[in-house]
């Protein structure tokens, strides 16, 4: 059996609901194991047994969350050398790919990153990459010792098995040298009211919203619906809203029930972070727009004036 | 204040991309320098302005990526570094840290500015592996960076705000796209470059360990794509059809 070790990622001490998306495939591919660093580490390791890791090794040292991805790669590279797992799975996110980065230089193994698969074949692993903006997807196979994937958020759904974890107790003492990065203050500037990731209905909005004074529209709508409003990176780039909303390659995926795209062209960049929606729904005044020939529902017309009348129509049937 | 700024030549991001045969990106087309290092050269260039040194612009690329250097040059830095060889077409992001390391090393930096991720490949993969081989602490995701003598601040974009990470120099920072508004090289600047130094260095002459190329590509096919639903004017009735796809999606 082929051993996997799945490094989670915790946020301010709560386990990242990626890593359990990454439990949910590493059971198909060997035995599972997963580490967990920083404080948090103990209640993320019984969540992690639930979702059938069988050892979760463990340290509650500070220092994992206060300074920026040396330490965990000191931690991990002597993990590594004590289990030699033949597979390290990180998410494809900010905090992972860091640390994933410095690790597989450090260990020499090189990795692949922003897969959207992954599966066992002839005595190795094989991951599917997006590329070509999402068009294309290759079949790569990990040549490294270990190997190293990094794998993009949603790609799978996390589910429990029930299980109990052995926790061990990672003595990984953390090299004063590596404490040098150090995050000395943390500002919380937009805090989402639904979470994009999470959210059951997804609005985003893009260029064809005509300026971040529209944008309190797609909120109204959104409070109406209780969805989460996301952006395209055109107008992220343009300052109209902030990068947590982007949505795409070098933003979030989701992939929610209903996805509403408001203005936006469907550049294979912003579809690859949202095609895997249930049902797309498009406003756009160009019929030919890409996103039109993806989207189950697509409605030309003007942005500016359907979306205050949807908002209307949806409180209408709401409270009547 | 001595600062490395790595720059990559893409694609251009604004032309119509194709493939090749062989289902890699064709780098026939328009070639550009990636407009996140733009950002990163511009960042650089304002370091220089308030803290005194010198630009110095590393790139890994075939010979004609000496345009993206020269495009950097124009814009106000003062030399750049070129690594071509034949041997290194296709080098995947760890060969390409290692080759780059090993340039940048005999620069001895203060700074290493590296763009978040590049238009191309876009995973963002070689500035860790770099600050990693270099040595160096890694301040990433900046999107303002401050300099107080041997201090480096950086504001660290995160889902929902920002970080505030500091370190001692030498150290590598990645900047994302807007940090700095690219300046445009003016005539001067585009007649100054032209003199100033590109210096070729060969792969055979960094002493690097090429090592195995961390995968092999077996097969390549389309993306699974979606079908087109239904497609309808506004004329009215749009609202109502809306609320009805939400209804039966069952989220309204
Ligand atoms: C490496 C790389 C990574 C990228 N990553 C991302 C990413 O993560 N996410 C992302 O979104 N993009 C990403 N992009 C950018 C992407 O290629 C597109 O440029 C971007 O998605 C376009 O944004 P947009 O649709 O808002 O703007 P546009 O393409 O300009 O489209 C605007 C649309 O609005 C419509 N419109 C205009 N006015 C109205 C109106 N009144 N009512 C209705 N419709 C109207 C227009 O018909 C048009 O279709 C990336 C690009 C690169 C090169
Ligand atoms: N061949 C290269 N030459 C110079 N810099 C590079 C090269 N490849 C990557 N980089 C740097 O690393 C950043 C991220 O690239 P990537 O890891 O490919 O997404 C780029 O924006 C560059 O700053």
């Amino acid at each position: 059996m082929a051993s996997i070790l799945v490094c989670a990622e915790l946020n301010e001490g709560k386990l990242a609901s990626t890593t359990l998306e990454l439990m949910a495939k590493a059971r198909d591919l060997g035995d599972v194991y997963a580490v967990a660093l920083g404080s948090g580490a103990k209640a993320a390791a019984a969540t992690l047994g639930k979702h059938g890791a069988k050892v979760v090794h463990v340290s509650e040292d500070a220092a994992f969350g206060e300074y920026v991805a040396e330490p965990a790669t000191d931690a991990l590279a002597a993990l590594y050398e004590k289990e030699k797992p033949d597979l390290i799975l990180f998410s494809f996110t900010p905090d992972s790919r860091e640390v994933a980065g410095r690790l597989a230089a450090r260990l020499g193994s090189g990795l692949i990153a922003n897969a959207s698969d992954i599966a066992g074949s002839a005595g190795g692993f094989v991951a599917k990459v997006p590329y070509f903006g999402g068009a294309k997807v290759a079949s790569m196979k990990a040549n490294g010792k270990p190997a190293i994937v990094l794998i993009r958020p949603k790609s799978f759904e996390a589910s429990e098995t029930g299980g109990a974890a052995e926790i061990k107790q990672l003595d990984a003492a953390v090299a004063e040298g590596s404490k040098r990065a150090h995050v000395t203050e943390r500002v919380v500037e937009a805090s989402e009211k639904v979470k994009l990731e999470d959210a059951k209905i997804v609005i985003s909005g893009g260029r064809g919203m005509g300026g971040p004074q529209n944008f309190p529209m797609l909120e109204e709508l959104a409070n109406a619906l209780g969805a989460a409003v996301g952006a395209s990176r055109a107008v992220v780039d343009a300052g109209w809203v902030p990068y947590s909303m982007q949505v795409g390659q070098t933003g979030k995926s989701v992939r929610p029930g209903v996805y509403i795209a408001v203005g936006i062209s469907g550049a294979m960049q912003h579809t690859v972070g949202m095609k895997t929606s249930k049902v797309i729904i498009a406003i756009n005044k160009d019929a030919e727009a890409p996103i039109m020939k993806m989207a189950d529902l697509g409605v030309v017309g003007d942005a500016l004036k359907i979306v205050p009348a949807l908002t209307a129509a949806v409180k209408a049937k709401k409270h009547g | 204040m001595k600062i490395v700024v790595t720059v990559k030549q893409v694609p251009d991001p604004n032309s119509n991309l194709t493939l090749e045969g062989d289902n890699s990106i064709s780098r026939e087309k328009e070639v550009v320098l990636d407009p996140g290092d733009e950002c990163g050269v511009e960042e650089g260039l304002q370091l220089k302005e308030a803290h005194g040194g010198e630009v110095v612009l590393v790139c890994m690329g075939p010979e004609r990526a000496k345009d993206a250097i020269r495009k950097g040059l124009s814009m106000g830095a003062d030399r750049g570094v070129l690594i071509s060889d034949a041997e290194l077409a296709g080098a995947d992001a760890l060969l390409t840290a290692r080759v780059l390391a090993a340039a940048i090393k005999r620069e001895h930096p203060d700074l290493v500015i590296c763009s978040t991720e590049s238009y191309d490949g876009s995973t963002g993969m070689v500035p860790p592996m770099l600050a990693e081989l270099l040595g160096f602490p890694q301040l990433t995701f900046a999107k303002k960076v401050e300099v107080d003598g041997s201090t480096v601040k950086v504001h660290r974009q995160t889902a929902d705000g920002y970080q505030v990470v500091e370190a001692a120099t030498p150290a590598l920072i990645t900047v994302t796209a807007g940090i700095a508004e690219p300046r445009y090289a003016s005539l001067k600047g585009i007649m100054a470059a032209r003199s100033k130094e590109i210096k070729q260095v060969a792969f055979a002459d960094l002493g690097v360990d090429r090592g195995t190329p961390a995968e092999t590509i077996e097969g390549v096919a389309d993306a699974e794509t979606r079908k087109a639903g239904q497609v309808i004017e506004d004329d009215g009735s749009a609202v109502d059809r809306i609320v009805q796809v939400l209804a039966e999606a069952k989220v309204l």
